[in-house]
């Protein structure tokens, strides 16, 4: 990869993982970092989808950055993620008919994950096509390294398994873990996600707010 | 042109529409076919899987379950209202959704607490045959779980009156504790359980905690624990479409003639 | 009739309430949740906005967008199906909608605007009103049913941030670790807020 990629380029599609980590750091997107990450399937299939729709947003809005009237460029932009998302959409129910029921209306929602936005906004408008682009993919990364963390720690903890496969044998099923069903329910993908921006925090201090 | 002019907005805004409309309306069409296909697949398989033909962990090809289904299921329409076979709607393209939105094939379901308001004049029965011989017969059941509706299917022996399986496809139950309905140790448990008693009431039932076996308790099913709420709504909604309201009068003629 | 819209509406509110049970509007739940003042500005908005946005978009659906709803057009409408556009008609009445109340706002209720001009732009990418209008389409709602439905989604929506903001403010004063300030706390803090709403979802209406 580094033959074809600067060191520009490098720096903008890693740094979104880590030093400037979009979920952690901007607090963009986590509306359904929380809601699908019950399940480790889910969670890389919503991952993969926000992925692309953010990086090919970023492409076709910066394409086009120099001919959108000001005026209008929100709406010029929702419309161009609405119409990406819905073509995800259409693909997932295609292809993937039992996950795509499973994420129900969080598919349409990454249209209004602020990542997608955000970085059209704030980055794709004022930067070439392959920048753009990679800037976009980037930030999709820190997004589904997020979601896959959350999905992992939460399947196991919350029904022992990883991907459907039966990792700790539950109680139900007759083996020795007690599923800690609170990490299946909302309040359980909060302390998780807090957990996890603690130890970044704690990882990297620059990023500690002073309130 | 500039820029910033109103003119340039509008022809901007209405080409960037233009191609914006051609792009998701092709996705939408070229796609269509497979996302019907699909959606008959899926209850295709969740039928052969609550038969018992066909294996929770055997993988089969889109073509497999499409034939496994035409050579071992025949479906029919049964009219709740009578309880005799309907034979003035094709069966092949019934769907129970869509029929609650017309008013001739739906009826203001009595009151019940399944969490039904309106449903269809019509169900489907599925025969399962085995040897030529009708061997189950599966009725698909619905109804209000703690979050969401249940949708799932019933397997009953030829004599419609013993448990042969029963499965819940799609929910929004809490994952691990209502979603348990899912997990096909419980759904092992109806097995042998007895819809019927001997004056011809629905006793099925899942109770809170455990159920002795198929002989000494012949109506209880096990509760699913931490999950009490969906367990009375299994509960209800078995209840429901067992009932004469439902499927009821059909079993009841059925077994009075003995024969399916 | 009054006791179904009565459960409909607690239950939107409280037991499958936006924030706490499905996570939408988190963006902005956790930027303005800073100070009650705020918190009350958004929250009110929001349940404006929302409220309006699921009618309207519960009108689109039912006479333009669902399978054979443009019958009433010509006849010769009645079997096309325009469902997978609904993100796009949701999305674009929504941000319309923003704009007018906006403009209406700013000309006719200048002292209203003042309180929550500065909120009514980021309403239009506030999840919680997307996903309300998706909710409504999803669950099949009638006319009368998405009208309460939203102004539960926002009430409960509006009383969990401005809870979220009061225990904010107290927080300043106290002392917590450098890793978890801000941000990480607030998490915790929904979560715990989160877990207090549960005690909702056993009610059965």
């Amino acid at each position: 990869m580094s033959a074809i990629l600067g060191k520009k380029e490098r720096a903008i599609l890693i740094d979104p993982l880590f030093n400037n980590n979009p979920i952690a750091l901007q607090v963009l997107g986590i509306c359904s970092a929380l809601a699908v990450t019950t399940k480790l399937d889910k969670a890389i299939v919503m991952a993969i989808s926000l992925t692309l729709v953010t990086g090919f947003s970023s492409l076709s809005i910066s394409l086009i950055r120099n001919l959108i009237p000001t005026n209008v460029r929100i709406i010029i932009q929702l419309t161009i993620i609405a119409s990406l998302v819905i073509i995800a959409d259409q693909i997932l129910k295609a292809f993937v008919p039992t996950i795509s029921k499973q994420l129900s209306v969080f598919v349409g929602l990454i249209i209004t994950n602020c990542i997608v936005m955000g970085r059209a906004e704030a980055f794709a408008m004022q930067n070439p096509p392959l920048e753009s682009f990679l800037d976009g993919i980037g930030n999709g990364l820190g997004y589904s390294m997020i979601l896959i963390i959350l999905g992992v720690f939460r399947e196991l903890l919350g029904s022992g398994k990883i991907l459907g496969y039966t990792l700790f044998r539950t109680v139900n099923e007759g083996g020795w873990y007690y599923p800690n069903g609170m990490f299946l329910m909302a309040p359980g993908a909060l302390f998780t996600i807090a957990i996890l921006i603690w130890l970044l925090r704690t990882w990297k201090p620059e990023q500690q707010e002073k309130e | 042109m500039q820029r910033e002019g109103s003119l340039y907005t509008v022809i901007f805004t209405t080409v960037l529409c233009g191609i914006c409309s051609i792009l998701v309306a092709s996705a939408a069409v070229g796609l269509k076919e497979r996302q019907q296909i699909n959606q008959i697949l899926d209850r295709q398989h969740k039928i052969l899987l609550v038969s018992g033909l066909v294996s929770p962990s055997e993988k089969l090809s889109r073509e497999g379950i499409q034939n496994k289904f035409k050579e071992n299921i025949e479906m029919r329409l049964v009219s709740f209202e009578t309880g005799e076979y309907a034979t003035n709607i094709p069966v092949e393209t019934f769907d129970p959704k869509r029929a609650l939105k017309d008013p001739n094939l739906s009826m203001k379901a009595p009151p019940n607490s399944a969490g039904l308001i309106d449903i269809p004049k019509y169900g489907l029965v599925y025969f399962v045959k085995r040897q030529g011989q009708i061997d189950e017969v599966i009725l698909p059941i619905q109804g209000r779980g703690l979050w969401s509706m249940l949708y799932g299917y019933l397997a009953l022996d030829k004599d419609l009156n013993t448990v042969r399986g029963i499965i819940f496809y799609e929910h929004g139950e809490t994952p691990g504790l209502g979603g348990e309905i899912e997990n096909p140790k419980w759904c092992q448990l109806w097995v042998g359980r007895k819809v019927y008693n001997s004056a011809g009431e629905v006793q099925l039932a899942v109770i809170k905690g455990q159920a002795g076996s198929a002989d000494s308790d012949p109506h209880h099913v096990d509760g699913l624990s931490g999950a009490t709420m969906t367990s009375r709504g299994v509960t209800n909604l078995v209840q429901f479409w067992l009932s004469d309201s439902a499927y009821g009068k059909y079993i009841k003629n059925k077994k009075q003639q003995g024969s399916i | 009739m009054f006791e179904h819209y009565a459960g409909l509406f607690i239950k939107s509110a409280f037991i499958e309430n936006m924030a706490l049970a499905f996570f939408l509007g988190m963006c902005s739940f956790m930027a303005v949740s800073r100070k009650v003042e705020t918190a009350i500005g958004l929250g009110t908005a929001v349940i404006f906005v929302l409220t309006l946005a699921v009618v309207i978009s519960n009108l689109i659906f039912n006479f333009l967008l669902r399978e054979g709803a443009m019958a009433w057009i010509h006849p010769s409408l009645a079997n096309v199906d325009l469902g997978f556009l609904s993100f796009l008609a949701y999305i674009g009445s929504i941000a319309a909608l923003v704009q007018l109340v906006e403009m209406f706002l700013d000309r006719f209720v200048p002292t209203l605007y003042s309180a929550l001009g500065i909120f009514l732009p980021l309403i239009a990418v506030n999840c919680a009103i997307l996903g309300a209008a998706l909710f409504m389409e999803q669950r099949d709602y009638a006319f009368s049913d998405a009208f309460v439905f939203a102004i539960g989604s926002g009430i409960g929506w509006a009383l969990a941030i401005i809870g979220m903001a009061s225990i904010r403010e107290k927080l300043r004063y106290s002392n917590v670790p450098p890793g978890l300030r801000g941000l990480g706390l607030a998490f915790i803090l929904t979560g715990l807020m989160a877990l207090g709403f549960l005690a909702f979802s056993g009610i059965q209406l």
